[in-house]
């Protein structure tokens, strides 16, 4: 699904981090996002998933269309993997989660309990969710962090595969994921005046 | 919603979830009430409702931080957000859990407990009544408060200032019902009024949690 974002602002506690923001992200491709820590990449993927208002500007499609992945993982220690996947499964409506088993290799992992896992089985775990959600737009936040070079690199073929089935996603990483997909420095729409009066 | 109440009172089920704990702390605090105020069984049976109500308010504020908290500090709670699910279902979903795990034990149990404290043969049903009609209030409001007070570190002080005062006509009424029915007066107003503070919190809170989460999750 084709992203369309124009003239947006972000502010994150008060503080306006990014204006005039606009790209397009077609169907089929991602968008990688650069910039120094604190230049605002993850309240702009907070932004597009919906769960802060813009200060300005517009994002097409709506957030219905948005899976959001951050850096926690959205896992309950106490329920073994295998019900942790069910769980969000029943939550976006769908049934089959054995391609996101199978494409972060959790066989092996269903009936432990998620709090015994390693932080990168963990990660896998969070990032398998993405496969439940059924969205067409994925925001990622650091998706990489603490996996190995092997699942990165299952991870880059899940990704692919989404891109292939006509879906897109907007990705803040520092980790070359062999997308070739363009990048976006956010340093340039860094905003210029930082404080913003309304209370919102 | 479903899955969310379900996951959710599996959680509370779980090591650590924290389901025996209000059930504990109300046997504790009712067990030491003969021992502070004497075992005049005259003095007992009249103070009885009101200590078993107070009880069940106390122990049900214990586990109101996890309502939220846990979610936020997990993720959980984002990803909720952008689910299919709208965020006033999630809290409905969320307090009824809490209720089945804390307010409707309580309600059980305090018929038992009755016995520790001499309450008179009609006020075990009674108790059982006000408290199942009551408890859901105490989880709806509880939800607000843990909704207000998601974002904070160690925001279990604040919760309980901010829920206590809402809980107080819930008591009152409660209370009320069971002493009256007890005495054998008509208990038919105060058990109308209980019954309107749960209903009124039931339609109205999940929309003001909702939009506290909303503004909390920015």
């Amino acid at each position: 699904m084709h992203l369309t974002v124009s003239k947006l602002g972000v502010a994150r506690g008060g503080v306006r981090l990014l204006e005039g923001l606009s790209f397009d992200v077609p169907a089929g491709t991602a968008l990688i996002l650069r910039g120094p820590n604190g230049s605002g990449k993850t309240t702009l993927l907070r932004t597009l998933a919906g769960l802060q208002p813009p200060v300005g500007g517009q994002i097409a499609p709506g957030p219905d269309h948005m899976a959001y992945s951050a850096h926690a993982d959205a896992i309950k220690a106490a329920l073994t993997v295998s019900e942790n996947l069910a769980f969000w499964a029943r939550v976006f409506g769908t049934s089959d989660f054995e391609p996101a088993i199978t494409a972060f290799r959790l066989g092996a992992l269903l009936d432990r309990p998620a709090g015994e896992l390693s932080s990168g089985q963990k990660r896998r775990l969070g990032l398998a969710r993405l496969m439940l959600t059924g969205r067409p737009i994925w925001c990622l936040d650091e998706p990489t962090v603490s996996l190995d070079a092997e699942a990165v690199a299952w991870f880059g073929d899940v990704v692919r595969g989404h891109l292939q089935t006509g879906g897109s996603a907007v990705i803040a990483t520092h980790i070359d994921l062999r997308l070739a997909a363009p990048e976006l420095d956010l340093a340039a729409f860094k905003a210029r005046v930082p404080l913003i009066d309304q209370a919102f | 919603m479903l899955a969310l109440f379900i996951r959710d009172i599996r959680l509370a089920m779980r090591a650590g979830g924290g389901f025996g704990l209000a059930l504990a702390f109300f046997l504790i605090l009712v067990t030491l009430v003969p021992f502070g105020v004497g075992t005049d069984v005259a003095v007992l049976s009249k103070i009885a409702p009101g200590i078993l109500w107070v009880g069940a308010l106390l122990s049900s504020l214990l586990s109101l931080d996890r309502i939220f908290a846990l979610d936020r500090e997990d993720g959980t709670l984002d990803v909720l957000a952008t689910a299919p699910i709208p965020l006033e279902g999630v809290v409905i979903a969320k307090a009824a859990a809490h209720w089945v795990t804390t307010g409707l034990p309580l309600a059980f149990a305090a018929p038992a407990l009755g016995v520790l404290l001499h309450l008179p043969a009609p006020g075990h049903l009674w108790l059982l009544i006000t408290l199942a009609i009551g408890t859901p209030a105490l989880s709806m409001i509880g939800a607000f408060g843990a909704a207000l007070t998601v974002g904070l570190k160690r925001g279990g002080l604040l919760l309980s200032l901010l829920v206590l005062p809402l809980y107080v006509p819930t008591l009152i009424f409660g209370a009320e019902t069971a002493a009256r029915a007890i005495a054998g007066q008509a208990a038919t107003t105060p058990l109308l009024l209980l019954a309107g503070i749960t209903l009124g919190s039931v339609a109205l809170l999940p929309f003001a949690s909702a939009a506290v989460l909303r503004v909390n999750l920015r």
